[in-house]
Formats: C-alpha cells, structure tokens, sequence
C-alpha cells in the first residue's frame, strides 16, 4: 500500500530544548493510527510541524510519494492535511453549515441555499445527528466535534488529525465519533489520532507510534503491543506500579464512628436529587456514573460552590453551614475541580501564587504571607510533588497539564484538609502524573484524611476507592463495596440492571 | 540560567520597561535638544514663600491627580477587566460638593462655611457613592464596565452643577487654596505631597494585605477565584470604590486649585489620560496582573510627555495630533503581545550568540 | 434583560440630565425685555427655545436664565424650553414643537449643519424661526434673524484696547481656546491680524490652546516661565484660562495687573473675572453677551406688527471692561 504520509528524520528545537530528534511517522490510506505518549513526549510538537504551525529544523516530510515543505496552516489545508483540536475551535453562535463552510474561499459572494444543501449532504452522509441551519451552539459537544471533522473532510482531506478529541465526550458520544472515524477510515482517509485513553486506542487504532522526550520510540500494530507494554514504553521503564497500587489498596474496615463528613438529604440548584453521604477518616470513596450523571454536582453541593438549596451536614458531628466555598475550606473540606482550566488554575499567577492561593484566602486578607513564607510553601510542595516548572515565579498557564493539576493538588494539600475531594484529577494529563495522584490518594488516606476520588476511567477507581456511590440521571442510585467492586457490577449498577424498576 | 544574572529579554518581561523606556526617551530628547529643561529654580511666591520652580515642578505638580486616578483605575481594570469612564465626571460632582459645602448656598461667601476637612470628606463620600454605583452596575448587574459607567459619565456633570444651583461659586479664603498650590512656608507643591502620601498608603495597603493577589485572581479566574473562598463580586464591587476615594482627592486637589470650578471643563477627558497611564504601565486592559507602580509612572510619562510639547511650542492645531503619535508608539510598545515578541526575539538573539560561541 | 437594566438606567441618567436642566428657573429679577411685554400682552404668543445645556458654561447658565426671566406667562408668552447637548437631541425637540403649533422657533445649535429639513418644515408649519447665539449653514430665507455676538469684533476691542496701551513692546502669551469653535476662531483671528501687521513690536512668544481649561493654562504659561522667556502681556481667550495663567504667575510671584509687569486679559465677563478686575488684578475683560432676549423681543415685536427687519444678522452689542474704569455696579450688572 502506498504511504500517504511520511515523516523521516523529524528534528526541532527550541531554544534551550530539543524538542524533536529524528523522529520518524507514517500514515496509509484508510489506517488509524495512534500517536502516543507522555505530555512534553513531543506529540503536540510533530502535529504543529506537520500542519505547518512550526517549521522543521531537518527531516522530511512526504505527501503521496513528494516530499513537501509546509509552511502555515493554510498551506496544510491545501495540501489536504486537516486538524480537529481539543477545544473546538469553531462559533457557537453560527449555524452547522456556515461553520463548515465560512473562511474556507475567498468567494465573497456566498450561494446560501446551496451551502445548506452542501452541509446537509455532508450531515447524512457521515450519519452525524445535525441540520444544516441549526446554531451550533445548541449541538452537544460531540456534534460539534463532529461537524468539525465533517469540515475537515469536506475539504478533502487526506490526512485527518483528531488531536484529544475525546476529552470533553461521554461514552455514548464517544461511541458516535468512532463509528465516524471508521466509517472515514472505509473511505481511504488516513486519520492521526491523539490521546491519552488507552482503551480508545485499542478500541479504534490500527498501529501505534510512541514518542517519549522528543525521541521516536517506535512503530507497532495495535496487536503486538499490549497494554502494559504500551504503558512501559511511553515512560521508558518497565513498569509495575499499576499492579502494585492494586495491591496496596486500603481494604481494612472503616471505623463508623468517625464520620469526617455527613450529608442528609443534600441538595442544589443544580438540579440533584437529594442525597445522603458519609465519609469516615482514612476512606478513599469515589461518585461514578456517566457525564451529567450528577456525580460533580454532588461534590460541588458537598463543598458549596453551587447553590445549596437543601439538606443538612455534619462535620466531625457537628452540624454546621456550608454555603459557599470558603464555609467548607474552614471546616478542613478541600476541591479539587473538574475543569482544571475553568475553575482551578490562575493562568497569569505564578506557580507560587497559585499553590498558596487557598491558604492565604483562609488566612485572611490582612495577613499576607510574607515573600520567604510563600517560596517555602511553594518549594516544599515543588518538591513533594515534583511539579516540573522552571520556577516557582513561572506562570502557571506555561506548565504542562498534568504539572498544573500537581498544582491545585499541592494548594489543597496546603490547607491541611481533613476531607479532601478530587474530581477527575487525572483526566487529560499523562500517565506518569496520574500514577503519581493515585499513590498521593492512597498515601493521605493512609494518613486519615478522608477522600473522594472521581474519575472517568473505572479502572482507576477500582483502584483506590474503597467504595462507590453510583449515580444515574442526577440521582443517587447504588452504593458499591468490598466484592461488588469490579466492572460488570459497576457497569450494571450505571446501567441499572440491577434495580429494573427504576429507570 | 542564573537567576542573579542580567539579561536582555527579561527586560521585556518587565512591565515597567515600556513606561520607563519612554520616560528616558523623553528625558533625552530633552537633554539633548534644551538641557535647561531640567533646570530647578527656587524663588518666592506671592505670598511670599520659598518655592520649587521649573518645567520638571510642573511635571509632578500636575501629574498628581493623574496618578492618583491611574493607581485606582489600574484596580479596577485589572478586577472588572474593564475601565472607569466616569472618573472626569465624578471629579466635577466630588468638587462641586466640596465647594457646596464649604460655601453653604451662597456663590461668594465672605468666609467658609463648614470646616474644610468636613467638605472634602463629604467629597471623597460622593466619589465612593458615584464608585460604589457604578461596581453595583458592573459587579452585580454584571454591566460592562465602559456600558455601566458611561451613565455617571453623562450625568455626573449635571449633577455637579445642580449641587451648586448652576451657579459658579467662588473661595475667597487663601487657607482652601493650599490643597492645590503651596502651604506658606512649604517649597514642594502640595498635590504632589497629597500624591506621595497616597502612594506610600497605597504601598503599604499592598505591603500588608492580600489586595494584589485577590484583585489579579479574581480578575483572571473569577470561577476559581470563587472556588478558593473569595467573591469576586464583592472584590470587583470594592475596586470602584478605591477608585471613588482617589476620585474624590483629585477632585478636591483640582476645585483647591482654582478656588472655584467649571463644570464642563473641569478634569475634562482625564478618564481618557487615566486609562491611558494603566495601558502605557503595560497592564492588560482586559484585566487580570496588574502593576499600580508602573500606571504611575504610565501617568507621569504622559504629563512628561505634555509638558515637552508646551516647552517646543507646539502649534495648536497639532498638539493632539504629536500627542496620538507618541502615545500610539508607547502603547503598541507596552502591550503584552508587543512585549512578548520581543521577548522571544531577544531569546532568539541569545541563543544565536549562545552558537557562534558553542 | 441585562442589556434592558442598561437601557433603563441610560435613559434615567438621560431624563436626570434633562431634568436638572429644565428644573432651574432661577429666581433673579428679569435683567431685560419687559418692556415690551405689555404691547403684545393681549395674545399669547407660543415660542419654543432650543438652548444647548445651561450647565455647559457660566455663559450658557446666564443665557438660560435671562430667556427663562423674559419668556413668561406674564409678559404675554407662553414657552417651552428643550435643551440638547448635539444636533439630534436638538433636531428632535424642534420637530415636536413645530408639531404642537409654536409661532416662534427660537435656536441655538449645537452644531452648525443639518438643519435645513428642520427648518424647512418649520416654514410649511407657519413656525417662524430666529437664530440666537450661533448661526447655522442654511439658507437665509429659511430663519427670520439671527441674534449673535460677532467673536471677531470681541477679539477686536480686546486688541484695541491693547493698543491703546502703548506699550514699547508687546510680548504676548496667548492662550487659546479649544480650536475650531467659533469663540477662538473670533479671537484668535483679531489677535492674529494685529501681530502680522506690526510684527517689529507686537510678537506672539507662545500661542497654545488650552482647550478652555485652567489647568491647561497654567501649565503652558508656567512652562514659558520656566524656559525664561520674558512675556508682558497674557491673551487668554477666556476667563478660566486666565485664571489659570495668573496662578502661574503667582507662584513666581510676578507682578500682574494695573500698572504692573503683566497686563491680563481674559473673556466672558465672569463674575469673579470682573471682580479681579475691581481688584486691580487683571487688566481687561471682553463681554460675551449672554443677554439675548432683549434682541429676541425686538425682533418678535417687529414681526407681530408686521415691520420688516433692516437686517437679518442682529449683532449684540458688547463691551469690553478696563480695569481702571470698571465699577462696582457694573460687575454686578455684567457679571454672569
């Protein structure tokens, strides 16, 4: 089969770094294929070579047989190679069809009637559940994920890179963007897929290319490079310390007594059903459901940052108010947010100002840290976590995913919390970082800090929650523990199986 | 990288690059073209006291107000990511209030009618309610700054001259004038002590609180802001009202000045100046980190600037004209895409050298 | 709803504005025009007043105050006032007072174009119109008169009476208004033409505007102080920038006034202005006439008798004050 890319002897540095050396990739007609890899492993590096963002210090790159020079985007697109990004980068407030077709001549007259037609065409064909006329705004994120993908094949793409498309997307919607990848695939086109799920690779990948430190690793089909070997060969060890967790998971009994938090009958005007929650001393416990299952909602009733509109609470057996967050920091209650963007980081603060921010708001205003307190609170938990930063005076934004989430960690960890609740700490950061939460979960709660861990990816769970709360459609609707831990029971109890009355 | 060493592109990273940069081009230009320029004169006044003269005197003398206004309106841009319009305004209503008061009704009283601490008190009152409506419009009504404030921007005027029955009062007692010109016995202009007096407040109300760090997280992230215990409303809410007390000084330092006022052309624009000192002081306009010592010497570099002009006898058709060129200059120079670019433009230089000498 | 409290609120501020305005009937005596109340006493006769907002200048506050004193029930009127800081607040009050039937359209515009359609309208409505204080780019045919001050003549009389000074040399700051209105244009141009024609004696050491504004003002003359150049005589286009200049000049303690190193001059005929000049502290003050009515009344009479005007362009006579001469009765009866 004729290569539809080729990418030979990839060499790019920035000052200071050498971000790429000699990296090889190449694509066939009609393959998925994985670029893996750890953040800061140079993924992001080779998309921007070859959509011509960055241009390359040496090596090729061959298009259908010709080597090529790419030098801006838009001579990428000419070219036929086409980039999905994590954030859709399209207007909300436009219709499906204009986001798929404005910009993209330089007609300035535009046939709307016939743009329609056009989009809708595209629409069917793809299976994708939208109208041409619709706002794009009112799709879900899927869809619009996918009408940024329909954009990018109707420009007849050869190349089709879906850079962390997942990442926003539920199950179900990751279902539907795969079966669009595959049938894409049907049709010849060569598609470079970038993530950090595992499963997704094995689920739709065909081949695999790993990078780890700007170095090429290597080339393997989905077949011949398991799970664990995969894990192993994006961090460059062999690696075991997923099983060890597994063996190191707190199971002794928890001591009822000892309730750190209580909840009764919890509620917010985020439109939760009620509930009641416990968590002891020392517990790991987590919410699982899908995405809007309500499982977020919960832990940002329990922690005030929405409305709370009902429901009492204890601490420690008292009762107490918790109606906005600075009423939980008090109580010893810590949060680490689901949009790590949105809600948790201070892009433009330094990494010091960030990890003291919460102390210090605890704090109070009038009692400033002084500048010595503040850098030994920031080198302290610099260390701790091995947050990789070039200073402590370095703006937060400049950091890697996953060192921004050390971050947060280590400005909740400041606050000494009794109850800490992490939701989805791990999601979009590398491997290595989300090893390192789990252990840090496993390692407070071995200390007696009460935790509630979320996270997306049930494996993860499995592995440092003692217990589940399982939630479906905004209610709460099972807890899991001791030998229901596993999958099929988590998945049934999501699913609702086990209660077939409800639904 | 050493820390302690020097280099080139850090420069750039420094907001107070720009604004000092222009000061220094000024302060050139004027060496070399007039070095008179700089000359201090001291000689008496007519009261009879000892007084600092010279182009640099009414520099600082005028800028006082200026910097005052940029210090508050550096708060509030980099809370609300937006700016004050209604600062001139508000200078008119704070000094027609003082005058109101000290004159008690009557256009040219023969002495004063109220303490003069309790005038300007009850000006510096009016400038926070004038500062307090408008962070209620932006905080709480969530109003866009320049939308939310363009309300006191057209009626404050009006309300300054109903408070004073569209009258034009006038202090005949030399003690109100202090405030704006000199205290007898006293060689240094009293804004500019008023100035370094509210700096040096300023200073230490940044030294021994958390001010900076909430204003610049609120105005980054408010979400997360919120999520570590703080309420950007309330935070955005008080920055209009810093705002209104440096306000309220300027309007006393400018009605102290004349002994009366004019409602139009009192402070006319100066919101325009005031914002233009945060921008030359390298503060994002949309918010966010902020710098109130480099919005100061934003706000001299743009009296310096002024000033030049006068000295070079600039023809009046083409005062704004030179005006617009330099400040276009600066504030492309000082805006932070600017400042980055030639940031990395300098690493590049660097890492070019680092080369040659590999 | 967010865009709606903005709305609301802009138009409360708006109303406010108005309000504050039109709230202000001061309680003076009536400076002028009663006499001619009494002859057209028997028919009330409808004018409409266009004014731009009385709290835009000590001027304008005298201008408003005098018209509200002469247009009242009890001279035989009956008048409504609107006040409009541009043309298209302005437009849209004559429009609707066109429409309530007024005889009289009495105008001072914001800005000089546009009002040809207005006016227009005006004449097909039997509305007569008459111009005060500011003309307008229109037709002649399409307004009765124009009461104005001529600015030119007010530059003149200062430059005259400077003249008559007989200094040895004239070494003038001259501090200009905000360039471009007419006021400055008026009084620049006088000044203008007097050191062009005598250059050997009469030299301009700085002409800078200061855009009406004191501080402004005092900044400018204190920079040619400081540059040491010597200056006799202080041209301020108004008297607030005179009152700015002379604070410069105090802070130096250079002498000002009669018979003193600096002559000043200034314009407007404030209250306070013309007090200094009862001080002795400033040399001389030019009259901006705010008292049209008088002018008003006349023309209004002529036109209900049916006399024809001599002239279409009524120009106001203006004095100009000496501060060896002024009295202290003329600083209450000039001052605004």
């Amino acid at each position: 089969m004729e290569k539809v890319l080729e990418m030979k002897g990839i060499c790019k540095s920035f000052p200071g770094v050498k971000a790429l050396s000699d990296v090889n990739f190449s694509l066939n007609p009609g393959e998925i294929h994985a670029l893996m890899g750890e953040n800061g492993a140079g993924k992001s590096t080779l998309i921007k070579v070859l959509t011509g963002v960055y241009s390359k210090d040496e090596g090729e790159i061959i298009l259908d047989g010709k080597a090529v020079s790419i030098g801006s985007p838009q001579d990428a697109q000419n070219k036929g190679i086409s980039t999905v990004y994590q954030e859709i980068t399209l207007c909300p407030n436009l219709t499906v069809a204009e986001n798929m077709y404005i910009g993209r001549d330089k007609k300035v007259i535009q046939n709307w009637k016939k743009m329609n037609e056009g989009a809708n065409w595209m629409l069917k064909n793809l299976d994708i559940p939208a109208t041409a006329t619709q706002q794009l705004g009112d799709c879900s994120l899927a869809v619009q994920q996918m009408v940024a993908i329909a954009r990018a094949v109707d420009m007849d793409c050869k190349v089709l890179i879906l850079d962390e498309p997942t990442s926003s997307l539920d199950e179900q919607e990751v279902e539907k963007l795969f079966k669009l990848m595959r049938d894409l695939k049907a049709k010849g086109v060569g598609i470079i897929f970038v993530t950090h799920f595992l499963e997704q690779v094995y689920e739709v990948c065909d081949k695999i290319t790993v990078l780890r430190d700007g170095k090429f690793v290597g080339e393997y089909t989905v077949a011949e490079c398991p799970r664990v070997q995969l894990v192993s060969k994006m961090l460059g060890k062999e690696f075991d310390d997923l099983a060890e967790i597994k063996e190191n998971k707190v199971e002794e009994d928890v001591d009822i007594d000892a309730y750190v938090f209580e909840a009764e009958g919890l509620t917010s005007d985020q439109g939760i059903a009620p509930f009641d929650f416990t968590i002891s001393k020392g517990e790991v416990n987590g919410f699982t459901g899908l995405l809007g299952s309500g499982r977020s909602e919960c832990v940002r009733a329990i922690f005030g940052a929405d409305r709370v509109t009902g429901g009492t609470v204890k601490v420690n057996g008292k009762t107490v108010k918790i109606n906005k967050p600075i009423d939980a920091m008090r109580n010893g209650i810590a949060y680490l947010p689901e949009d790590r963007k949105g809600d948790g980081i201070v892009g433009e603060l330094s990494v010091r100002e960030n990890i003291i921010l919460a102390l210090q708001v605890m704090k109070g205003f009038f009692k400033p840290f002084s500048k010595a307190e503040a850098n030994k609170f920031a080198d302290e938990y610099i260390k701790l976590l091995g947050i990789k930063t070039a200073s402590a005076d370095t703006p937060i934004k400049s950091l890697s995913g996953g060192n921004q989430q050390k971050c947060i960690v280590a400005r909740w960890l400041l606050t000494h919390p009794q109850y800490l609740i992490l939701d989805e700490p791990t999601r979009g950061i590398d491997v290595g970082t989300k090893v390192d939460i789990q252990k840090l979960v496993l390692k407070l709660a071995s200390e007696g800090v009460a935790v509630t861990f979320i996270s997306s990816e049930t494996d993860e769970m499995l592995r440092t929650c003692s217990r589940l709360v399982v939630m479906r459609d905004r209610k709460v609707v099972g807890e899991l523990k001791g030998a229901d831990l596993n999958q099929n029971k988590i998945m049934s109890t999501i699913a609702g199986g086990d209660e077939g009355g409800e639904n | 990288m050493e820390k302690t060493k020097f280099q080139v592109k850090d420069l750039f990273k420094n907001q107070f690059m720009i604004p000092l940069a222009a000061l220094l081009a000024l302060v050139l230009f004027n060496l070399i073209m007039d070095p008179s320029f700089f000359a201090i004169t001291f000689s008496p006044n007519a009261q009879g006291t000892m007084v600092f003269g010279g182009q640099l005197v009414t520099i600082i003398d005028y800028g006082s107000e200026l910097a005052l206004l940029a210090m508050g309106m550096a708060l509030v841009t980099a809370a609300s990511g937006g700016q004050d319009i209604s600062v001139g305004a508000g200078i008119a209503v704070s000094g027609s209030l003082i005058l109101r008061v000290l004159c008690g009704g009557n256009s040219r009283p023969e002495s004063l009618q109220a303490p003069i601490f309790v005038a300007v008190l009850c000006g510096i009152l009016a400038a926070m309610a004038i500062g307090a409506f408008n962070g209620m419009l932006v905080a709480y009504f969530k109003i866009q700054p320049m939308v939310a404030t363009l309300i006191m921007f057209t009626a404050g005027r009006s309300i300054a001259s109903w408070f004073n029955n569209n009258e034009l009062p006038v202090l005949t007692d030399p003690a109100f004038g202090y405030a704006g010109n000199t205290i007898p016995g006293c060689p240094i202009p009293s804004p500019v002590l008023i100035a370094i007096l509210c700096m040096i407040i300023m200073a230490l109300i940044l030294k021994f609180t958390n001010l900076k760090l909430y204003v610049q997280a609120a105005g980054i992230n408010e979400r997360s802001a919120r999520l570590n215990g703080l309420n950007p409303t309330v935070i955005k809410f008080a920055t209009y009202v810093i705002l209104g007390v440096f306000v309220g000084i300027a309007g006393f330092i400018k009605v102290s000045r004349l002994s009366t006022i004019n409602y139009t052309s009192i402070a006319k624009d100066i919101e325009m100046d005031a914002i233009l000192a945060v921008a030359l002081g390298g503060n994002p306009l949309g918010g966010g980190k902020f710098s109130i010592a480099a919005s100061v010497i934003g706000a001299y570099v743009i009296q310096f600037l002024t000033q030049t002009l006068y000295k070079f006898d600039v023809s009046s058709a083409a005062l704004p004209a030179y005006k617009a060129v330099v400040v276009i200059i600066l504030v492309v120079a000082s805006a932070p895409a600017v400042r980055e670019w030639f940031q990395s433009k300098f690493k590049k230089i660097k890492s070019n050298d680092k080369k040659e000498v590999a | 709803m967010k865009k709606k409290i903005v709305s609301i609120l802009l138009v409360a501020a708006m109303a406010a504005t108005m309000a504050l305005g039109c709230g202000n009937n001061g309680g003076g005596s009536s400076s002028a025009a009663s006499s001619a109340a009494s002859s057209s006493a028997k028919k009330e006769i409808k004018v409409g007043i266009i004014n731009n907002d009385p709290s835009e200048s000590g001027y304008r506050t005298a201008n408003d105050k005098d018209l509200k004193n002469t247009f009242t029930e009890a001279n035989g009127y009956k008048a409504t006032f609107a006040y409009g800081k541009n043309n298209d607040e302005q437009i849209t009050a004559a429009k609707k007072m066109i429409n309530d039937g007024i005889d009289y359209l009495l105008l001072s515009a914001a800005d000089t174009a546009g009002w040809d359609s207005v006016l227009k309208d005006a004449q097909k409505a039997g509305t007569k119109v008459i111009l005060f204080d500011r003309t307008i780019d229109a037709d002649e045919s399409l307004y009765e008169a124009s009461v104005v001050s001529d600015m030119a003549k007010e530059g003149e009389m200062a430059v005259n009476w400077l003249k008559d000074q007989k200094l040895s040399a004239y070494n003038i700051i001259h501090i200009q208004g905000q360039m471009g209105t007419a006021a400055q244009k008026g009084r620049t141009g006088a000044l203008d033409a007097q050191v062009k024609a005598d250059s050997a004696n009469w030299k301009l050491v700085t002409q800078q505007t200061a855009n009406w504004k004191a501080e402004e003002a005092e900044q400018i003359v204190a920079s040619v102080i400081a540059k040491g150049t010597k200056f006799n005589v202080i041209y301020a286009e108004n008297d607030d920038m005179a009152k700015g200049a002379v604070q410069a000049l105090d802070k130096k303690n250079i002498a000002h006034g009669v018979d003193k190193d600096v002559i000043v001059i200034g314009f407007d005929c404030n209250k306070w202005a013309l007090q200094e000049l009862l001080d002795k502290k400033w040399n001389y003050d030019g009259q901006c006439n705010p008292f049209q009515s008088s002018y008003l009344v006349d023309v209004i009479n002529k036109l209900e008798k049916g006399e024809k005007l001599e002239k279409k362009t009524i120009v106001m006579d203006e004095k100009g004050f000496d501060a060896k001469t002024i009295t202290k009765e003329d600083v209450e009866k000039y001052g605004i």
